[in-house]
């Protein structure tokens, strides 16, 4: 209704990012309120994490534009996405390895990112507060000092999910959080994530038909690079032209 | 808190090995070996500085320069025009067609010293530019490679061009920078004859004091949360980005702190060796710097100076045997630490003798028994 004049948490439009040649994503238009819960889903290939991508800045896009609060990001670097308040879990479990749960969760604490303020940066209570908190939340108050590498697979989900949060982003984009994981792993992660998107605004991708429809505010199919469909689950669903390239089959 | 404050600058682990080396350094080497020996081993030293600022930007960057060489000689460079000046008086250089500028700037017909020899009267100015110099060369460098995203083998690549490239502007340039001799017959610092006994062994000392104040510098670059980044950035270089932080400017900063230590080595290099000359800038010697670094192990800083030490004293000592075999060693020696023990010694020293040690004082309660810092495994505990 008053659309047009609200002030949208982020606003894409017009987003096409071409390999050559091959338009991954085609002219599309995304708009995503003040915590609202967007999952996008869509068959293999349909350009889901390319938005994402292109969102946080991993790839440029080809035109188009990406306004988070009023702020142009398309012209940004990754990290200064970030400092704008944007978030990105990936696909695969994306933590360093060589560092214990402590110090990726530290190296995720906003505080002293440029050179010198990591060079002075120091681990005071609320530093370590914070992570005992965060690690806490994650299932891995236990684990702190434990080498990542070491970690199983849902709990470098895990946390890369309590990196994210540590990061406090207003606008949080999950890919595929639940991937791979074992059936409990799944219900716990499930729990987590409706824990941490209070309050701020989430895009997931997802498969899981069952998770999509526990979290999701508003859904958007994808395919082929464009939006196919956009609503409530129910309305999706229903969609003929949703059956008949995703849920269908 | 006095404990979270030391852990800023090394583990206790760390200041044991200090301790041991230090002892080694300034302690038993003097008292064993005779001022040609030790003026030597001071030689070496000087190395150590750049095998320090390479298990930095290597080791823990996974920025492989192959042309720290030219940050070492544009150091040393700049301590030698110092020197050289102050040698080239009107009185002693009064045979020359224009006195009072260096002989080979006489021998190569120029009648004044060229407008960036002049600041080199300065003491005070030499030493801001000893670090300042290569400093701002690599911040160049790396700005314009980094920002780019240039790296590894590319990076490596370029370097290694820079420092053919500044070999052959020195020896071109051979009026401006005494040439493929370099700049010799250095003889006094403010008046101070450095070519004594007794100077070279003051020398010794203060290399060893700078030595340990950039191990100091080092070790609390690694332990800050710099250090770990530049671990996770080694890791998952594109992650760090969405972190939040800049892997370019993260980049300049440790190749920048390499090429300054790198130059503090180069200008004790001059002081003790007493010339300076294109010899120690190009591919070869940069190269071979890498191999000290390898073979101390990349990882560790106080097994950078070890490494520095051991191949060169197995160099003078080799070369002296067989003087056309040496290169041959040198080259064996690189494929042997890459393929044998990767970590190079301080690998094997955290493989074989702390296990060793750990279960010896195990049993008396525990001296090693908090971290290790050795080998590709870095295990601290939380600063509770």
């Amino acid at each position: 209704m008053t659309a047009a004049k609200k002030e949208f948490v982020l606003a894409v439009e017009g987003l096409t990012v071409s390999f050559d040649g091959f338009k991954a994503v085609d002219d599309l238009s995304l708009y995503v309120d003040e915590n609202e819960i967007r999952v996008i889903i869509g068959p293999n290939g349909a350009g889901k994490t390319t938005v994402l991508d292109l969102i946080c800045g991993r790839t440029r896009a080809s035109a188009g534009s990406i306004r988070f609060r009023g702020k142009e990001l398309t012209k940004l670097k990754e990290n200064q996405i970030v400092h704008a308040g944007v978030g990105r879990k990936f696909q695969n479990p994306s933590i360093y390895e060589e560092l214990s749960v402590f110090e990726n969760l530290e190296i995720s604490y906003p505080r002293g990112r440029s050179v010198f303020g990591a060079l002075m940066f120091q681990r005071d209570r609320e530093v370590i507060e914070r992570v005992e908190e965060i690690a806490e939340m994650i299932f891995l108050a236990d684990h702190l000092h434990t080498s990542a590498d070491l970690l199983s697979h849902g709990q470098k989900q895990w946390l890369e999910i309590g990196m994210l949060l540590i990061q406090d982003p207003e606008l949080l984009m999950l890919d595929e959080p639940v991937a791979g994981m074992s059936v409990s792993e799944r219900k716990q992660t499930a729990e987590l994530l409706n824990k941490i998107i209070q309050n701020r605004s989430v895009i997931v991708i997802e498969h899981d038909m069952k998770f999509v429809e526990d979290i999701a505010h508003r859904v958007t199919v994808m395919h082929q690079g464009r939006i196919l469909s956009e609503g409530s689950m129910e309305h999706v669903q229903s969609d003929p032209k949703v059956v008949e390239v995703y849920l269908g089959h | 808190m006095s404990t979270t404050f030391l852990n800023r600058f090394g583990s206790r682990a760390d200041y044991i090995g200090i301790a041991v080396l230090m002892t080694l350094i300034v302690v038993v080497l003097p008292l064993t070996v005779d001022i040609f020996r030790l003026n030597l081993i001071g030689k070496y030293l000087t190395y150590a500085f750049v095998a320090i600022g390479l298990v930095l930007c290597w080791g823990y960057g996974g920025i492989l320069s192959l042309g720290q060489g030219v940050f070492f000689g544009l150091g040393g460079y700049c301590m030698a025009m110092f020197l050289k000046l102050e040698a080239s008086t009107p009185e002693a250089t009064k045979i020359q067609s224009t006195p009072g500028i260096p002989d080979f700037m006489d021998w190569n017909q120029l009648t004044e010293l060229p407008w960036f020899w002049e600041p080199f009267h300065s003491f005070g100015f030499t030493l801001i530019a000893i670090i300042l110099i290569p400093t701002l060369f690599a911040f160049v460098i790396g700005l314009a490679m980094f920002k780019r995203r240039v790296g590894g083998v590319y990076f490596a690549i370029i370097t290694q061009a820079i420092a053919a490239i500044m070999t052959i502007l020195i020896i071109g340039q051979q009026g401006y920078t005494g040439g493929v001799n370099g700049i010799t017959d250095l003889r006094t610092l403010l008046g101070w004859d450095i070519r004594t006994d007794e100077a070279k062994y003051v020398l010794y000392f203060v290399n060893a004091a700078l030595l340990l104040l950039v191990i100091q510098l080092s070790l609390f670059v690694r332990h800050s949360k710099l250090g770990r980044i530049m671990v996770a950035m080694r890791d998952k270089e594109d992650r760090i980005r969405f972190s939040g932080y800049s892997v370019a400017n993260f980049k300049i900063f440790i190749f920048c702190f390499a090429a300054a230590v790198s130059a503090i080595g180069g200008a004790m290099f001059t002081l003790q060796v007493g010339f300076m000359s294109p010899s120690f800038v190009g591919i070869v010697p940069s190269i071979e710097m890498v191999i000290f670094a390898a073979v101390g192990g990349r990882l560790s800083i106080l097994g950078a100076v070890y490494g520095a030490l051991l191949v060169n004293f197995a160099k003078t000592s080799f070369s002296e045997a067989f003087p056309e075999l040496w290169l041959f060693a040198m080259g064996a020696l690189f494929i042997g630490v890459v393929l044998a023990f990767p970590n190079g010694l301080a690998g094997l020293y955290a493989t074989h003798v702390v296990p060793f040690i750990r279960s010896f004082s195990a049993r008396r309660g525990g001296l090693f028994d908090r971290s290790v810092t050795f080998g590709g495994r870095v295990e601290e505990g939380g600063a509770k």
